[in-house]
């Protein structure tokens, strides 16, 4: 399959890229790892008049823990995410979901800003994101601005980001001590986008009273759902079976799935059910460690 | 017996290394995409979007205004050349570009040719196709209901009813089923898949306008046959035809049909005089070309209590999509699927099916299977499930109970086959013993205790292979034989060719081990040659698993045609009488005398430089063989599953397969293809679907939505064998390629439903999912 | 029509260069522009692994990447797996293991193995099947596979350590 015609620019620098955006407007693009893009294109379901490729400019692409935050650069590909100490030991939730992102090649160019930018409620990162309460980072012609992961997506396929801006980092609050997190999926096979997965990050004082838990739910909705009402529930409760089962209750209610060939509405309501149960003994597991 | 060959020879039971890995280690097969000409143009299909719509108008005037583009074809283009419709394989008729309306989905509907490939497809884009859209027909059991619109406005018939075919005794049947005091039933659906070998398909039309000749480089497991076809449609001579099929990446049945595209692109070259080149795009691939499968079936057995099975009744509604293109040869409409008494005794069977056209792609080709086994194999096999249930017995005993016994072989079916060989519990005790199936079972019983879920399927399978003998088969009339000719040099060294054609079984190593057997010269020092109409002896070509038991036969008969001229030789060289000689793989020596000896080497030599008065020269034979009968290769597959209640999740924890597929040429790539054909199979059980939607919209029409099976989902495969020559073949061999595929399925499904029969389940229909099983937990209470 | 983009790429250590249209993708720069044709396509959604090569080291599905992207890097393809005429322990192992049947897939699943076998030596089986989650196989059932690559990191070892 071949993509329409369009004109290839190759920026080096942040503001090069946001001028090229200005001038062309909303048929301009952004090419981050293209993993998403050039497919949709490939079957000329998106058709940009320009591709503006940003992966020619320098430092874009990093992993470090920097003023309590972890910052990842826009640019980095999910591979690097997966195999970075830094991530596996203190995020172990942000290695699972990067580890169940496609496949290793679609990994090694795949990135992070991409798979947020991209607004697909069936990418991963998004649940992980509202989990870790991160902020994503935007710059455009006035600088750069903080958008909370919360009010980044705004519906499908369509994020808080201005057509002029870039999303250039991703900033996770470096979790205190006693936390821990996890991501589970079901796929209908290895490389598939979830039938519904969940991701949980949760921190516990020293005698397991829960002092804050994030969840975050992938492809049950228009837009990656953060399960409010679940994570309400367990701030400032001792997580049993019980409270974790209430939660697990809860975080299906807020999960708003349809049907498709993944599955029946009320399975993805069940899997939600199930998946954020075993997220969060997975997490207290990883927070006891 | 077989006599055993050196490791130097190779002769049969070898597990020789393959002699063609070593151009595709390298990067350096030459598949069809591969071929490059000087000149060559690319042509792209233009496709409907809808299932079923009038054709108003086509405007192919921007298209070619697309700098790059050569010509714009239509159905109405084709009309005028008597091209817009060609023959199936199967009494039918098929559209090449569509006119007047569209049947299905991605039907083709005009074709452009372009200097490259980008170009082609902006001009495809751009071919304007005004549609009415008619109500659309999906649902087969509508088919054929008084309000159904009718699909086929060509034929003389106004239903949408295709063929209704029965055999066997339907009232001695329904009495015996009425009399049994147990009766089993099953309605099980063999859903509609996608044989998705790697490779697409494709074609290079070129035809040269200097000499009048055509070539076609093509992806096709028959070249031969197509040769023909394309000679018969399009009115041009058969020896200006030459049909290459060059290294074909995977086949599994998608490549035995002319597809429309192969079609379009030669008219494209005759028309331009320049080579064509067509190669579909994987989402073509599965939302137009053959489809499997789509049999709507019920069986009912009727039984003694004590488990003595009596009658088989068999009602199938057959789902053809547009056009009845099954790409069989049986004079059957419904191909082999009366083997469906499979391994067991029933006094009384009957078995009748109907075929139906509806809004889909066309087809019904055999993926991996003989013509209807694998849903006639599956079918048997999850019936005998239920009426275990039914007896409260283990599906293993039942099946012991039932078999076949080896004494009664040749053994005839009731509907009519006449088995070659068998040992079915033999096949049976092996995979018992090598699951430990004893202690499974008491693990099963323990976890059930636990309310955990685990099941253990049986599948103890019959298959028929090797089309075939010309009382059951034919194309176009043409006999169902194949071919080989073996020339032998001076030097001893040997070229074979044949009229089938690899797609990755190994035909390169495999047929010389034979000849190897036969006449003791080394597999390294014999080339073989296929694929190529102007060299190759016609032949059938290369499915349902009848390359062994066909062309197999053939070379073995061939190589003994030059064996018998090399003992005159020898006795020649040698100085004694024919009778005098002695064989042993390699060389004539005088009986009594072993050092008094020729080689094969030296015997070749003579052929060329010494030979006996009045003797033609040179060493070489041809033989085309057309079989006595089918083989009938069978097995016992033993799967066991776990369960994930929490998630409906299905994991393969283990999978037995026991095969018996008689003599053996080379064991190593016997089990590549039965690992091969599992995993095949553990696809259609959990994830191959292509289904539409009620508009007649295809769902899963590529990768992402199409579900195979990756490495990591594969489990390891556990192989064994038994071995039950087949007493009419020459070497006793009797194929394999497709046990694994027909056998397996119901081992699969036999297994999540024994995980789940405590719950009264009795059958799910293919591909269980994780959230039919969900759902099934959920109605038991199992699931919240 | 489009501007054209020269670009100039390190193929299996060879210097290749050309004007192209931004639009074609890497795999057909290499199958048609650099003439390798053992790098093969069998998807449009960059599921089935076949047209995996390394670009800098790293195994990617050069049918989801344009060919403009890869200006300047290095890329390996099957081709530039033999050395001195000698095959790849990879190649080897693929040939003693059986961990081949059409040869399709062959050539990006051996891409795929390289990258893991260069990264982890010493592959359990489940690294190997997860290494190779991005390459179908329609015809071996993978397990062979498997074995091939086991074959070829015992024997880069064997030679790493002789």
């Amino acid at each position: 399959m071949i993509p329409p015609s369009f004109e290839y620019l190759k920026p080096r620098t942040v503001p090069e890229a946001i001028s090229l955006l200005e001038e062309h407007g909303e048929n301009a693009k952004i090419l981050s790892g293209g993993q998403s893009l050039i497919p949709m294109m490939k079957f000329r379901l998106a058709r940009p008049g320009w591709l503006i490729d940003i992966n020619h400019i320098p430092n874009l692409a990093y992993i470090r823990e920097e003023g309590g935050y972890l910052k990842i650069g826009g640019l980095t590909r999910e591979a690097d995410i997966e195999s970075s100490d830094l991530i596996r030991s203190k995020f172990p939730v942000l290695h699972d979901t990067a580890f169940v992102i496609a496949d290793p090649q679609v990994r090694n160019l795949a990135t992070i800003g991409g798979n947020l930018a991209h607004a697909d409620p069936a990418n991963d990162h998004p649940a992980t994101m509202l989990a870790l309460g991160a902020q994503v980072v935007a710059t455009g012609r006035r600088g750069e601005r903080i958008i909370p992961i919360e009010e980044f997506f705004v519906s499908i396929f369509t994020t808080a980001l201005q057509h002029d801006e870039i999303l250039t980092e991703i900033r996770v609050p470096v979790p205190p001590p006693g936390s821990g997190g996890a991501y589970f999926k079901v796929e209908r096979k290895v490389g598939d986008f979830a039938t519904a997965a969940v991701a949980a990050q949760a921190t516990l004082d020293g005698q397991g009273v829960c002092q804050g838990v994030g969840i975050g739910m992938t492809n049950v909705g228009p837009i990656p759902i953060k399960a409010r009402t679940a994570e309400g529930f367990l701030k400032g409760k001792t997580l049993t079976e019980i409270t974790i089962a209430e939660a697990s209750r809860l975080a299906a209610g807020d999960a708003q799935p349809s049907s498709d060939s993944r599955g029946p509405a009320e399975y993805k309501k069940a899997l939600v059910k199930e998946l954020t149960k075993r997220a969060i003994n997975r997490a207290i597991e990883r927070a006891r460690q | 017996m077989i006599q055993q060959t050196s490791p130097e020879i190779g002769g049969m039971g070898h597990s020789v290394k393959r002699k063609e890995d070593r151009r595709f280690i390298q990067g350096k097969g030459n598949y069809v995409d591969d071929v490059h000409l000087p000149e060559m143009v690319y042509g792209q299909l233009v496709r409907s979007p809808y299932a079923h719509a009038r054709i108003k108008n086509i405007n192919i005037e921007n298209a070619k205004q697309v700098p790059g583009v050569l010509a714009v074809i239509t159905g109405d283009d084709l009309a005028k050349a008597g091209l817009a419709w060609m023959p199936t394989l199967f009494f039918d008729k098929q559209m090449v570009l569509a006119t007047g309306k569209v049947l299905f989905q991605a039907q083709e509907v005009a074709f452009v040719v372009a200097e490259d490939r980008y170009a082609a497809a902006d001009a495809a884009e751009l071919v304007e196709v005004e549609y009415e859209e008619l109500p659309v027909l999906v649902d087969p059991h509508h088919s054929l209901d008084a309000d159904a619109p009718i699909l086929r406005e060509d034929r003389e018939q106004k239903s949408n009813h295709i063929f209704h075919w029965e055999v066997g005794d339907r009232l001695a049947t329904q009495k015996a089923i009425e009399e049994s005091l147990v009766k089993a039933k099953v309605d099980a659906v063999f859903q509609r898949c996608h044989p998705a070998p790697l490779e697409t398909c494709g074609c290079v039309a070129d035809f040269n306008t200097a000499t009048g000749r055509l070539t076609v480089w093509l992806t096709s497991q028959a070249p031969h046959a197509h040769r023909t076809l394309f000679a018969l449609v399009g009115g041009i001579p058969e020896n200006n035809i030459r049909v290459i099929s060059p290294d074909i990446g995977g086949g599994f049945g998608n490549k035995v049909p002319i597809y429309p595209g192969y079609v379009c692109a030669i008219v494209a070259s005759l028309k331009l005089g320049r080579p064509v080149k067509w190669i579909e795009t994987r989402s073509e691939n599965l939302q137009s070309t053959g489809f499997a499968r789509d049999y709507h079936m019920t069986a009912e057995i009727g039984a003694d209590p004590d488990g003595t099975v009596k009658a088989l009744r068999v009602k199938t509604l057959a789902d053809h999509g547009a056009f009845n293109a099954a790409a069989q040869p049986t004079k059957f409409p419904a191909g082999l699927f009366s083997i469906c008494t499979g391994s067991y005794q029933f006094p009384n069977a009957f078995c009748e099916v109907d075929g139906v056209y509806t809004n889909k792609a066309p087809g019904g080709i055999a993926y991996r299977c003989s013509f209807r086994v694998t849903e006639a194999s599956y079918l048997i096999e999850r019936a005998m499930d239920v009426l275990a249930y039914e007896l409260k017995t283990d599906p293993a005993e039942l099946r012991l109970k039932n078999f076949i016994p080896p004494e009664k072989f040749p053994y005839q079916t009731p509907l009519g086959w006449s088995y070659d060989s068998g040992n079915y519990r033999a096949a049976m005790d092996k995979a018992l013993e090598m699951a430990g199936y004893r202690e499974l079972r008491k693990e099963q019983e323990e976890k059930r205790k636990k309310g955990e879920l685990m099941g253990i399927g049986v599948s103890s399978f019959t298959e028929v292979v090797g089309a075939g003998p010309s009382h059951t088969f034919d194309i176009v009339g043409i006999k169902m034989f194949d071919s080989c000719e073996i020339r032998i040099h001076p030097t001893g060294k040997a070229i074979a060719r044949l009229g089938t054609k690899s797609q990755g079984q190994g035909h390169e190593t495999t047929f010389p081990q034979i000849i190897a057997q036969e006449l003791g010269i080394p597999v390294a020092d014999i080339t073989l040659e296929e694929g190529d109409t102007d060299t190759a002896p016609y032949g059938l070509g290369t499915y349902a698993s009848r390359s062994t038991p066909v062309a197999g036969g053939a070379t073995s008969m061939a190589s003994r045609k030059i064996r018998e001229k090399a003992r005159k030789i020898a006795a020649h060289l040698l100085e004694v009488s024919e009778e005098d000689l002695e064989w042993e793989p390699g060389k004539f020596f005088v009986k009594g005398a072993p050092s008094k000896a020729k080689t094969i080497q030296d015997i070749a030599f003579a052929a060329y430089t010494n030979l006996p008065a009045g003797m033609e020269a040179g060493l070489e034979a041809v033989h085309y063989y057309d079989p006595p009968n089918l083989t009938f290769p069978f097995g016992t597959y033993i799967c066991v599953v776990d369960i994930d209640k929490g998630t409906g999740e299905i994991k393969v924890r283990r999978f037995i397969a026991v095969d018996d597929c008689g003599n053996i040429i080379n064991p190593m790539i016997v089990e590549g293809q039965i690992h091969g054909g599992l995993t095949e199979g553990l696809g259609i059980a959990f994830m191959q679907l292509i289904s539409y939607d009620e508009s007649g919209n295809v769902q899963g029409g590529n990768f992402m939505d199409y579900l195979l099976p990756t490495a990591v989902e594969t489990p390891n495969w556990e192989t064994g064998k038994t071995c039950t020559p087949s007493p009419h073949h020459p070497i006793g061999a009797k194929g394999v390629g497709e046990s694994p595929n027909v056998g397996s399925p119901a081992a699969f499904v036999n297994a999540v439903v024994d995980a789940l029969s405590h719950l009264g389940v009795r059958h799910i229909d293919m591909p269980i999912t994780p959230w039919k099983v969900w759902q099934i937990l959920k109605e038991k209470g199992m699931a919240e | 029509m489009p501007k054209t983009h020269h670009v100039r790429v390190r193929l299996n250590g060879v210097d290749h260069e050309a004007d192209v249209d931004p639009r074609v993708l890497l795999v057909h720069f290499i199958r048609e522009t650099a003439g390798l044709t053992g790098t093969h396509i069998g998807c449009d959604t960059s599921n089935c692994g076949a047209c995996t090569v390394l670009l800098d080291g790293r195994p990617i599905k050069s049918c989801t990447l344009l060919a403009v992207q890869a200006d300047g890097s290095d890329l390996t393809t099957v081709e530039g797996l033999m050395h001195d005429g000698q095959l790849h322990p990879i190649q080897e192992g693929f040939h003693q293991e059986h961990g081949l049947q059409c040869g399709f897939c062959t050539p990006g699943m051996m891409m795929s193995a390289l990258a893991l076998l260069g990264k982890n030596p010493n592959p359990t089986e489940q690294d190997i099947r997860w290494a190779i989650s991005g390459n179908l196989c329609r015809c071996t059932g993978y397990q062979n596979i498997v074995k091939a690559i086991q074959y070829a990191g015992r024997k880069m070892q064997q030679g790493a350590s002789a």
